[in-house]
């Protein structure tokens, strides 16, 4: 009980950080995402350089742990004369892990149109990018999203990383809260409530987002 | 400059395998009973192995490090801050180890063991001589991805102060205002190691393939 109040108190304190961890999120998923699918068509180019590009981002975002990401960007933008805030920094860092992995899920969604869908474009003179705006991405898309909404919980327990470059998120206002009370333990644990909790309903959501996908293939 | 950077940064390779190895061990020896107890007749036991398993998923790996680092000295025992990242890491590779194995487990027809019983041999064997093996070969790929993955993951151990490659880096880019190189560094430290790890792990399921005599 005595924790429950504890708790109660420190709320007020937490929201503001609790904001900023959903925003980071946000903006990383709203910039990663379009990203990610850019590095996708690149690595399906014909000219071979797009490849390479797009190999080299991504193999990087996905290679390097995010933290060590994150602190790359904080440490060297200032030395090439980029100052921007912590917040920025740590969107930057996520965008760029989020685009690499989501770059692998929008590539298995592409594939995984048949290719008869591209030939049918074709005859029915829906050529190059007409065809595949119209015909080959929405299908690719609705393979893709499911495993993109589980992407984006992840980020979302991500975005805690952002702590380390002492952006204002959840951490790091339960950091300063435990700093100063010395109740580590208990404001801890009330980050993980909160951690936690957040992530089931995002999970919720993914579940529901998927029987909804998958509602004309359990018709027939 | 690199040539400085790289033998002082390479100090944290040991911590950096260390915890993530020992993680792995603990974890994926965790994570057997895990599978067990979700597999498990009684329905209670059930229910607490799967509780556990998605508690420990969805709390973000910092949190669970700083929790047992912090947190538990308030009350409990006071932790070094390697036995800390130790501790954490094998909580959260129990969890995702028991999944892992749980996917292996499926991908067993049922058949193999109705064919085990058929012959007589005892559910023991069963499990150790017939299920395990196969169990083991179709999740080996995923648990040299999930390591990876915890090898990466480890770079957190460095926000309790564990020496490993990513507090190393950091403290070189403060020391010599080389962050860029310094992180480059760390990263592509990290890069050959998951690519070892990759490549023996090939290696091996390569081996298992041909032993096992599956295409």
């Amino acid at each position: 009980m005595d924790m429950l109040t504890q708790w109660i108190g420190w709320l007020p304190n937490l929201a503001p950080g609790l904001l900023v961890s959903l925003q980071l999120t946000g903006l990383s998923l709203l910039f990663g995402f379009p990203l990610g699918l850019l590095f996708a068509v690149m690595a399906a180019a014909k000219f071979p350089p797009l490849q390479w590009v797009s190999f080299f981002f991504v193999e990087i975002g996905r290679g390097l742990p995010a933290l060590v990401l994150l602190y790359l960007m904080y440490f060297s933008l200032p030395d090439a004369g980029i100052t921007l805030t912590s917040l920025t920094t740590a969107i930057i860092a996520l965008t760029w892990n989020t685009g690499a992995y989501a770059s692998e899920y929008f590539r298995a969604g592409l594939a995984a149109v048949p290719l008869g869908q591209k030939e049918a474009a074709l005859t029915s003179g829906l050529r190059g990018w007409t065809g595949f705006r119209i015909v080959i991405l929405p299908q690719a898309l609705r393979i893709s999203t499911p495993p993109l909404a589980g992407l984006a919980v992840l980020v979302f327990q991500g975005s805690a990383l952002a702590f380390v470059i002492a952006v204002p998120e959840l951490m790091s206002k339960g950091f300063e809260i435990a700093s100063i009370t010395f109740e580590y333990l208990s404001v801890y644990l009330l980050t993980a409530v909160i951690y936690g909790s957040l992530t089931l309903v995002f999970l919720g959501l993914v579940r529901v987002l998927e029987l909804r996908l998958g509602r004309h293939l359990q018709r027939n | 400059m690199i040539m400085e950077l790289l033998p002082a940064i390479a100090r944290g390779v040991g911590l950096t395998l260390y915890v993530t190895g020992a993680s792995l061990l603990f974890g994926g020896i965790i994570g057997l009973v895990l599978v067990g107890a979700v597999r498990s007749p009684v329905a209670i036991v059930r229910a607490i192995a799967t509780l556990y398993i998605n508690i420990v998923r969805v709390i973000p790996p910092i949190t669970w490090l700083f929790l047992i680092y912090f947190g538990l000295p308030q009350y409990a025992l006071r932790l070094s801050t390697i036995q800390a990242a130790i501790i954490g890491f094998s909580i959260i590779a129990s969890a995702f180890m028991a999944e892992i194995y749980r996917s292996g487990l499926l991908s067993i027809p049922d058949g193999q063991r109705e064919a085990a019983h058929a012959l007589g041999l005892s559910a023991v064997t069963t499990v150790g001589h017939i299920i395990t093996p196969q169990a083991f070969r179709v999740a080996l790929p995923a648990i040299a991805t999930y390591g990876i993955g915890l090898l990466k993951d480890s770079a957190l151990a460095s926000t309790i102060g564990v020496r490993e490659i990513t507090y190393y880096a950091q403290q070189s880019a403060k020391q010599t205002h080389e962050g860029l190189l310094s992180f480059i560094v760390a990263g592509a430290l990290y890069i050959v190691i998951s690519l070892v790890v990759a490549l023996v792990s090939r290696q091996v399921d390569l081996r298992l393939r041909r032993k096992i005599g599956v295409a």
